[in-house]
């Protein structure tokens, strides 16, 4: 690493304008690139009006999406909640894309500028482009294509079969939106060309395979037994409900099944940003404290820039205790950027504490070691394996049990000799989605008997499904599916409740 | 290498369309919140947006989730005084064993809420509500002019000088008067040209002088027409163009007799401010004449109409006599859109309700787009009310009447009184 050489401040107040956004990018990516060589996507940095930030907001950050009126409910709260001053806006928005795309808000400061410039155009930006997930399952270049690809093809959808028939899809697909991925089976990119051509093949095609797994024979003559249905259908359960769906609805028409398949490529698209929530912050807050610090150092900015900077950046990693009314769960930001600056920690100076959890690393070079941390991990796997001691004292975590069948909780774990391998390990289980969201999957599509579709529910440590919000998930099942549909919670092998859409008639 | 746009001069509404959809999507529930803030709030204040709270359970866009229940195991941060093994009382609601997923589930959050603006707030208020009968148009002498162009005149105030054309009509005029002599000169120059190609000769050179003493003169022709003559000005034409407005009046009549009290004012209020507001949407320009009565009318200001106190008989006449001749004096009716209403507890001398009826049936009413009526009683009609029966049975088009009982009456009954008809649309 250079050795900082002392230079003037780029700026002394905390007015912006375009030179001298320019100047800090250039000098954060001289930083970035040269000192700590992370490896970036093109960034594209957009200034925008707030007006404008909670339209991207509402849209889930997408630049372009379709329209959808759960986005607008999106849209009038956050304006809702920003007019009264309940909520200032997020500073930055990034798109995993290439060139890499960030929002700045014109009524920040440059402070505060420079910050989201480093958070985002180079803390998630190198996180997009490093981290194995996102390398798997997204194709950085070819998403605003396919965003726009998706946006027209289903405004004509709406323009062919009114807005109304459109909507009601799309409802449905988004109560089915988090079972729409391939948690196993690495995905292709999605590519916008090819896409597009492939799409009129397919509707083309779809229709005839799916009447071909329907078709069924008259019985001409009364004693010729049909043959029995060897086994079931799907031979194995489908974790991917979506996908199921898109190829084996019986009654949907091919540009239905189109739109199906667009909502469950969105949610691959984001599948890894849900798995990455901790590392991906506490990265990009790493970085852009890093990088600042390291402006500061060189003498590009001011104290006063620092202290603004440090207050936000204090903000953001504000972790409230349990007990505390703004407690609302762990902070992701607090959690990864505790957990990245330890690591920094335990290569440099290296505790006997340290060398006995973390014998590879302690003592390693720092940015070698975190890189490949950022990487190879997700978030589960991350915490399983960097979580040490020493952040577990400092967030004073502790574990505890809830138990249906006891009237108290319990402390299963805390803070000490005892609890660090436990709170560990299940903080890691509280950051995997296939524990914390309930496995539900296709078991049995009967296609020789009344077309009816059965899921199954396999309850871990006999937690239930939220009743009410099942059988409204069923419901827009039903509407993909148009035959019955079931679902089974499954405890040890016994079916223990039961979810049909329509409701079982009263034998009376 | 970085990019950096100014993207503030895009669009700032790309969500309109989504919220638009949202808008039509909870339309049940917004115009729900509606109806029930007319019934809440003071109609003097109708003309400000409006907190719609929608329940969230409503809004959820559902999706697969745990419930409460089984076994399960959260990591919290902030310990202060457990140890392991420790137990803990469980807190009610189950929030502490709940951590994380507490805001998932959307429970114990506050219900959605958003705020209508005043426009849209309106919209709701009076959707599917038509005014009755026609908007009339009517040319306005005096007050509203418009300035519009009037075309083009050769005679105007050289500020208005239309210099295309002018020009335009200075090169015609040139093109016009020299045509002869430019055709003239045309066939000399020809000539001199084949001359000058030709062999030497005497012949020939006195032709060529000639030639060009004739092709001077034509030249000097057509050189002194003038570039630009008086003639060719044009003017751009302004005129005075009277705006046709629609105006309305609207009578609001109320008894104040001793038998009306304050609280009965109340709701007579509340029904003239919707339909003032109704009217003020539907015509450029509304004006309110108060007419209070109890044995004579008088034509008030509004805040004696509404709060003064009186005692007395009724002699409900008095005062529709009183709007007839305002109308006559100053709403012709060829020029304003005139709307009755009247509120009145139904208390009315014996002998007078014949009197009403005519003076309604052969006076008011056929200058009327509309007269209503609203009787504020909660017990069994009263002695005018039997009469006006009579007149809605005749005239169901002009005349409509309702009976209020308390404030949540009021709305439902403006809304029946000017529900959009279908047979007149």
């Amino acid at each position: 690493m250079t050795h900082a050489t002392r230079r003037q401040p780029l700026s002394t107040t905390s007015e912006w304008n375009f030179e001298l956004i320019a100047q800090y990018d250039q000098e954060i990516a001289r930083i970035a690139h040269e000192v700590y060589r992370l490896d970036t996507w093109p960034n594209q940095i957009e200034v925008i009006s707030s007006e404008q930030m909670m339209d991207a907001y509402s849209s889930v950050g997408m630049p372009v999406g379709y329209n959808h009126w759960s986005f607008g409910k999106q849209f009038v709260e956050v304006e809702n909640l920003y007019r009264r001053g309940q909520m200032g806006l997020a500073y930055e928005i990034v798109i995993n894309s290439n060139p890499c795309i960030a929002y700045l808000m014109e009524e920040n400061t440059m402070p505060m500028q420079a910050l989201v410039i480093a958070h985002a155009c180079y803390g998630h930006n190198s996180f997009f482009k490093g981290n194995y997930l996102f390398r798997t399952w997204t194709d950085a270049s070819a998403i605003i294509d396919y965003l726009v690809f998706a946006r027209r093809y289903i405004a004509e959808c709406e323009e062919r079969h009114g807005v109304e028939a459109v909507e009601q899809i799309l409802d449905s697909c988004h109560a089915l939106m988090n079972y729409g991925v391939d948690r196993y089976k690495r995905p292709y990119p999605i590519s916008a060309e090819t896409e597009r051509l492939r799409q009129r093949e397919r509707e083309e095609t779809l229709q005839k395979q799916v009447s071909e797994l329907w078709k069924t024979f008259p019985e001409m003559q009364p004693d010729i037994k049909r043959r029995q249905p060897s086994s079931r259908y799907p031979a194995e359960p489908q974790e991917n409900l979506l996908y199921f769906i898109e190829k084996n609805a019986p009654l949907l028409e091919s540009w239905q099944r189109e739109i199906v398949r667009i909502v469950r490529k969105m949610a691959q698209y984001f599948y890894p940003q849900r798995q990455t929530k901790v590392m991906n912050e506490g990265w990009a807050t790493f970085w852009h404290y890093t990088l600042l610090h390291r402006m500061y150092d060189e003498g590009l900015v001011t104290e006063g820039f620092m202290l603004e900077f440090l207050q936000s950046h204090s903000q953001v990693v504000y972790q409230p205790p349990f007990d505390s009314p703004w407690y609302n769960g762990i902070n992701p930001y607090a959690l990864g950027f505790a957990m990245f600056r330890d690591i920094r920690r335990i290569c440099e100076a290296p505790t006997d504490e340290d060398r006995r959890w973390f014998p590879d690393i302690a003592g390693s070079d720092w940015l070698t070691t975190l890189k490949f941390a950022m990487q190879s991990f997700k978030d589960e796997s991350f915490i399983q394996q960097f979580l040490s001691p020493r952040v577990i004292r400092d967030l004073k975590l502790f574990a505890v049990l809830d138990d249906d069948t006891h009237s108290h909780l319990e402390i299963r774990a805390i803070h000490d000799d005892a609890g660090y391998h436990t709170v560990r390990q299940l903080l890691s289980e509280q950051y995997n989605l296939s524990i914390h969201e309930p496995n539900i999957q296709i078991y049995e599509a009967a296609v020789r008997g009344d077309r009816s579709l059965t899921l199954q529910h396999i309850r871990e440590s006999r937690r239930p499904l939220a009743r009410d919000r099942a059988q409204d998930v069923m419901r827009h099942l039903y509407r993909l599916w148009q035959f019955d549909v079931h679902l089974d919670s499954v405890e040890e092998g016994r079916v223990v409740e039961r979810i049909s859409v329509p409701p079982p008639e009263d034998v009376s | 290498m970085s990019f950096i746009v100014d993207r503030r001069l895009n669009g700032k509404n790309k969500s309109t369309v989504n919220r638009q959809r949202f808008m039509r999507r909870y339309r049940e529930h917004i115009r729900d919140a509606v109806n029930d803030a007319v019934n809440q709030r003071s109609i003097r204040d109708m003309e400000r947006g409006e907190r719609i709270i929608i329940p969230r359970k409503d809004l959820n866009e559902p999706q697969f989730h745990h419930g409460p229940g089984g076994r399960r195991t959260v990591v919290h941060p902030g310990n202060k005084e457990f140890q392991q093994g420790d137990t803990v009382a469980r807190p009610p609601g189950g929030g502490g064993g709940d951590g994380g997923q507490a805001s998932n589930s959307g429970e114990g959050m506050d219900d959605f809420a958003f705020e209508l603006d005043p426009r849209e707030f309106l919209n709701f208020l009076f959707e599917g509500l038509a005014l009755p009968n026609l908007v009339k148009r009517q040319l306005q002498g005096d007050k509203n002019y418009r300035v519009v162009h009037g075309g083009i005149v050769s005679e105007g105030n050289p500020s208005k000088i239309n210099i295309v054309r002018s020009m335009r009509q200075a090169s015609m005029r040139r093109r016009a008067l020299s045509a002869a002599a430019r055709r003239r000169l045309r066939d000399l120059q020809a000539e001199q040209q084949a001359l000058l190609n030709s062999e030497q000769s005497l012949e020939r050179q006195s032709r060529l002088q000639a030639l060009a003493e004739q092709i001077a003169r034509l030249e000097r022709r057509i050189g002194g027409i003038p570039f630009l003559d008086t003639v060719d000005l044009r003017y751009n034409h302004t005129v005075r163009q009277p705006v046709p407005v629609s105006r309305a009046v609207m009578f609001c009549i109320m008894d104040v007799s001793g038998s009306m009290s304050q609280e009965m004012k109340e709701l007579a209020k509340r029904f003239f401010l919707l339909l003032y507001l109704f009217l003020e949407r539907n015509y450029q320009h509304t004006e309110v004449v108060f007419i209070r009565h109890h044995t004579s009318a008088k034509e008030v200001d509004e805040q004696e109409f509404f709060y003064s106190r009186e005692t007395g008989g009724t002699i409900v006449s008095s005062a529709l006599r009183l709007t007839a001749d305002i109308i006559r004096e100053r709403y012709p009716a060829e020029s304003w859109n005139i709307y009755g209403a009247q509120a009145s507890d139904g208390d009315n001398w014996n002998d007078d309700s014949p009197t009403c009826m005519r003076i309604l049936r052969d006076e008011l009413l056929p200058h009327m787009q509309y007269f209503s009526y609203v009787e504020i009683m909660p017990r069994r009609h009263q002695a005018l009310w039997n009469t006006y029966a009579q007149l809605r049975r005749e005239q169901p088009q002009v005349f409509a009447m309702e009976q209020i009982d308390t404030p949540g009456d009021i709305y439902p009954v403006f809304r029946e009184l000017f529900r959009q008809r279908m047979e007149e649309h």
